[in-house]
């Protein structure tokens, strides 16, 4: 399937069986698994991998760091809110969102573009940085649009409502079964775009920049214009996923969209996955959600268990109040020891 | 009939104090390899610098034809048709070979925004790619990564990225250096080639003298940033100028 769409099959099989059994987890979640929880993590999971991916597309592709991409998830987080909310639960609210904070995205990041990406590339990460801190403040200040640091509550269409139902062929299928799947295609077809773009003419100059901007230059192509489109295209679809993860959670506040430990998480979902190779957002988020998730219930086992096994020491290591000490040290060896990102590391094996 | 293709006007760049290029008259025709030879630092490499655009001159101009290019930039010039291989090897080095001499192509064929046509469906860039590959002796090493080929290699990749680019002006800077004696002549061999083609200007750096004897119609020597002789092979090699400024120096050895 994917070679058709991209011709940028997976290259190792172990990736490819990884591949397989993570998207049809994803994609057959609601029957999986019972409870609120499991859905809530798949359904990010789908969110964070089309998140990922375009920053993949900036940060492994084309070799520019920037510190605005939750900003441009929150464009698309508060679109979907602020529509919703004044529009009412209908389309056509989500839709007025999504024209209004697509766009946007795009023209602020086309904005920074101009201003800091003919300079050096150090240079545009700062300005990032500047414009994410400011739009932050921004959002929480205008309480009258935003609902500030409360956020925005809101409802949605009633399909997507959990209290809705409908038999399909025998299936009792949930309003929520129903986001989930607005969501996970929506984000299948986000990353299957994204896999189109870096395997393109284009993505492959955005490479040939990363590698080597003045024989990029010398080849003639104009690096800034190739850079500003990268940038803008990573904004718009961080707005959709953003959008996305509002639709999802029928909530959207600085804490569920502009915060900094979500810049974060994007940053290391792309360096342990594997920089340059968008394979690596599935195979980062999935890990790194889970991880989030499912370490401290997963230490807090571990650590009974040793207790009641009459083990010294263990128990308290693995005392479920440590679980971000162990997710950093997760971290600190995945880097360690795949430096090209598990997805390197498997292609390198084969 | 002299048509000129390039020419540059009292070319200068200063830098600080130092005059690298100073105030170069020459013009280029097509059909004609012009050797470009001076002792290390008189500032061939300048030169093409300021012609190719990576260098924007202080004073003077230089022409394409009827146009002056003198403010356009490096990428600019290239897609006005000057082509360049760096006398300091520079590849994508992450990228496999094939996929630096595509770049090459689909810049040649002006495909520089298409995003949603996979790479593998252009086949007919695809197989330009590999006609260059193949012209360099590089095509059995089209799926490693720049990185890994040796310097020989290297080289040729340098020059096959030129050539992918089709230009009406051809600039090598110094193609063979470091190269390995057998590796040469695939080099030398391809310049002989390219010259066949009339419509075409070949300007080339090189310190080998026998290259320069058997390949140029023209000499012009550097020295110190300015043109200090300009002529036939023959005639440029016996003037006492060239014996000073130029073979007089030869001995002294040089880096590659
Ligand atoms: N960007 C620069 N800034 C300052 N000085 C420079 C710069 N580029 C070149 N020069 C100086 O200009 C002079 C000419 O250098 P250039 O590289 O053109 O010589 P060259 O003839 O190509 O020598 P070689 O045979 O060693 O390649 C040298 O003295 C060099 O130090
Ligand atoms: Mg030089």
């Amino acid at each position: 399937m994917i070679m058709p769409l991209s011709g940028d099959p997976p290259r190792s099989r172990c990736l490819s069986i990884a591949l397989v059994i993570i998207v049809l987890v994803l994609a057959l979640a609601p029957f999986l698994f019972g409870g609120a929880k499991p859905l809530n993590v798949t359904a990010k999971i789908c969110i964070f991998i089309a998140l990922a991916a375009s920053y993949d597309l900036l940060l492994g592709y084309t070799g520019v760091v920037s510190f605005a991409h939750t900003m441009f998830y929150g464009i698309g987080s508060y679109g979907i809110a602020i529509a919703m909310y004044g529009l009412g639960p209908r389309w056509g609210a989500a839709a007025v969102g999504l024209t209004v904070a697509l766009p946007l995205a795009a023209a602020l990041a086309l904005v920074i573009g101009l201003f800091s990406l003919r300079v050096q590339t150090i240079f545009f990460a700062m300005i990032t940085l500047a414009v994410a801190s400011a739009f932050a403040v921004l959002a929480s200040q205008l309480s009258w649009l935003t609902g500030g640091e409360d956020g925005r509550s809101f409802s949605v269409p009633e399909v997507l409502r959990p209290g809705f139902r409908v038999d399909v062929l025998g299936l009792n299928i949930t309003g929520r079964m129903l986001t989930y799947y607005l969501v996970f295609a929506c984000c299948a077809a986000l990353f299957l775009l994204l896999l189109r773009i870096v395997n393109s003419p284009f993505g492959r100059v955005l490479q040939a920049i990363r590698e080597n901007p003045f024989r990029a230059e010398a080849l003639g192509f104009r690096t800034v214009i190739h850079r500003i489109l990268a940038n803008c295209i990573a904004a718009a679809a961080a707005a959709a996923a953003g959008a996305l993860n509002a639709l999802w959670l029928r909530y959207t506040g600085p804490d569920t969209s502009l915060s900094f430990s979500i810049m974060l998480d994007i940053l290391l979902i792309v360096v342990i996955g594997g920089m340059g190779t968008m394979y690596g957002a599935i195979v980062g988020a999935t890990l790194y959600v889970l991880a989030q998730n499912y370490l401290q219930a997963l230490m807090g086992w571990v650590s009974t268990a040793a207790g009641e096994a009459g083990l010294p020491l263990v128990p308290s290591l693995f005392h479920p109040d440590r679980w971000l000490l162990w997710l950093g040290i997760l971290f600190i060896a995945s880097v360690y020891f795949f430096p090209a990102g598990i997805v390197g590391k498997l292609r390198g094996s084969r | 009939m002299l048509v000129t293709s390039l020419e540059t006007r009292n070319l200068t760049i200063r830098f600080g104090g130092h005059v690298a290029v100073d105030g170069v008259s020459c013009a280029f025709r097509p059909g004609e390899l012009t050797a470009i030879v001076g002792p290390n630092g008189a500032g061939k490499t300048t030169y093409f610098n300021l012609i190719s655009g990576q260098l924007t001159a202080t004073s003077g101009a230089v022409f394409l034809g009827e146009r002056d290019i003198t403010r356009l930039s490096a990428p600019a010039r290239t897609r006005a048709g000057i082509g360049r291989a760096f006398q300091l090897t520079n590849l994508f080095p992450a990228l496999s070979v094939a996929e630096n001499v595509r770049l090459a192509v689909q810049s040649a064929a002006g495909v520089h925004y298409d995003m949603l046509r996979p790479w593998m469906r252009h086949r007919e860039l695809i197989a330009r790619a590999d006609a260059v590959l193949a012209r360099v002796a590089l095509d059995g090493k089209r799926d490693a990564p720049a990185s890994a080929l040796s310097h020989g290699d290297q080289r040729k990749l340098e020059v096959a990225l030129m050539i992918a680019l089709e230009p009406q002006i051809f600039m090598f800077d110094e193609p063979t250096a470091g190269m390995s004696v057998d590796e040469v002549p695939v080099v030398l061999d391809l310049i002989a080639q390219l010259k066949q083609d009339t419509s075409k200007t070949i300007l080339l750096v090189e310190h080998k003298m026998d290259v320069v004897r058997s390949l140029a119609d023209r000499i012009i020597v550097l020295h110190n940033g300015k043109l200090v002789a300009d002529g036939a092979p023959a005639e440029v090699m016996a003037s006492p100028v060239v014996q000073e400024a130029y073979l007089g120096s030869f001995g002294r050895g040089r880096a590659a």
